[in-house]
């Protein structure tokens, strides 16, 4: 019986790269705005989580839950499908804007990943000695100087490793983005390796996201590096 | 002389457990007062509730004429607005056991940032912690980070910080108990230094010879009062209490 080649007559290497590099964009405009959205949408949901106020306590608390406590691809489609079938059950006069599948991505993977910032930034703040807060109270700083100036710089020094993993996850995890038919890296990977019938190009797109984590975990060695000047 | 920290009547619980049970301290300008005790006699709970790290349950704490807390017709502690708040936080210092100097910023930083916060300009603040480092003979440290130091040299940059802001009283909370015995001294010359300059301070202190030497003044605390206070010849030489007796002898035996 004769084995499948592995790289057959029909592969085409430049079709490929091509098909490949436009889907790594999308992957890369993923990545980057839900990045740049999550990290701040995750500080003001750790803020809710800490309240003192109970009902926004316990909301976020529950938000968070949700978030962590069902698949990410489910809460992308549900962001993508649920407005639908509310406007037509409802009879609302509304229309969805035509690039929603993008839009309803990058809600989904932000909402997720605040969460989970949310959940390590709280670790980090939770974790700085009072002695810090108490220090600065007496020396006359005010409670937004004393976050920006003394306590959020350290907090940052010491959630830095978990950040990185979460941002790892995340250059892999925009191939769930395939789950709603965006055409990311993986979906383009998928489309090539079925009419190409060749395994390659999900080879070669793995090589795409390990060069991409390697470069992140690079720079973020590096900022880790950059902070080390105290203990 | 000019009273500067006047506490009346100060009452402090914990849950059900009464920490402070109608404690009234008098520190006039210039005088150095020790606060003594054994432990869990409430002694760095008064010096939070004076310091705002506390609130008090009933009584009242005045900085001259600024009253920081009073205690209304109904028995309810009344504190400051926020802006007479800023005022009286300003005339005071506090140093802590475990200093809480900011890891992140160097030594020099340390002193200067809360100069600025309170409006002091860039030059001027390092000028004056400058000033207040050579004066801790640590001179050369301004651009070391505070896990690059020892204890004893950590302790005098938070003394130089708390100096910086130029308070008129400075609170000392067992300001060599984190520190190796061989690192006291150096805490403890500081503290005589900025006595023999007539610095305003309220010391809690297990330093008993230190207190001695040191005060004009020693309070000693027991199981949330003021057992007994005085000159220092009257309390550690001379003591009436039965508590103080049985205290101090524990300390010379140990």
């Amino acid at each position: 019986m004769p084995i499948p080649a592995l790289l057959p007559a029909a592969v085409n290497m430049q079709a490929i790269f091509s098909q490949l590099g436009e889907g790594f964009v999308m992957t890369a405009v993923i990545f980057i705005l839900t990045l740049v959205l999550s990290m701040p949408l995750g500080l003001l949901v750790a803020f809710g989580r800490m309240s003192k106020f109970r009902p926004l306590s316990w909301l976020t608390r529950f938000f968070i839950s949700v978030m962590r406590g069902t698949p990410l691809m489910l809460q992308l489609m549900v962001v993508y499908f649920a407005p639908g079938f509310l406007i037509v059950s409802f009879g609302w006069d509304v229309t969805l804007p035509d690039n929603y599948r993008f839009i309803a991505t990058i809600i989904g993977f932000v909402i997720n990943y605040a969460a989970y910032f949310a959940e390590i930034y709280r670790g980090g703040i939770e974790a700085m000695p009072v002695g810090q807060y108490e220090a600065a109270q007496v020396l006359g700083f005010s409670k937004s100087q004393t976050f920006l100036r003394i306590i959020l710089p350290q907090v940052i020094k010491t959630i830095l490793p978990s950040v990185t993993n979460e941002i790892i996850t995340l250059v892999k995890d925009t191939s769930l983005a395939f789950s709603i038919s965006v055409v990311e890296m993986f979906t383009a990977a998928k489309m090539l390796a079925t009419a190409q019938s060749s395994v390659v190009p999900f080879f070669v797109a793995g090589v795409f996201y390990y060069v991409a984590n390697y470069a992140v975990a690079f720079v973020m060695e590096r900022i880790e590096k950059a902070l080390d000047y105290y203990k | 002389m000019e009273e500067l920290l006047t506490i009346s009547n100060l009452r402090k619980s914990f849950g059900g457990l009464e920490v402070l049970k109608d404690i009234s301290l008098h520190v006039k300008k210039g005088h150095v007062v020790a606060i003594i005790g054994p432990s869990g006699s409430g002694k760095s709970t008064l010096l939070r509730c004076a310091t705002t790290l506390e609130t008090v349950d009933a009584g009242e704490i005045r900085y001259g004429g600024d009253v920081l807390v009073r205690t209304d017709s109904h028995g309810k502690p009344v504190y400051a607005d926020k802006a007479a708040m800023k005022k009286i936080r300003s005339k005071f210092g506090l140093v802590f056991q475990n200093f809480n100097l900011f890891p992140h910023f160097s030594v020099l930083r340390n002193i200067t940032e809360a100069q600025m916060i309170a409006g002091t300009e860039k030059r001027q603040a390092q000028e004056k912690a400058r000033e207040l480092l050579a004066k801790m003979g640590l001179a050369d440290k301004e651009k070391a980070y505070p896990c690059q130091l020892s204890g004893g040299q950590q302790q005098r940059v938070s003394i130089a910080r708390a100096l910086a802001l130029n308070p008129q009283v400075l609170f000392f909370d067992e300001p060599t108990s984190a520190l190796d015995p061989e690192l006291t001294g150096e805490i403890l010359k500081v503290i005589r230094a900025l006595a023999a300059e007539h610095m305003t301070m309220v010391i809690v202190t297990h330093e008993m010879a230190f207190a001695r030497d040191v005060a004009d003044y020693i309070v000693f605390m027991d199981g949330g009062v003021i057992a007994e206070e005085g000159t220092p010849d009257e309390v550690i030489h001379h003591p009436k209490n039965d508590r103080t007796k049985a205290f101090l002898s524990r300390y010379e035996r140990s």
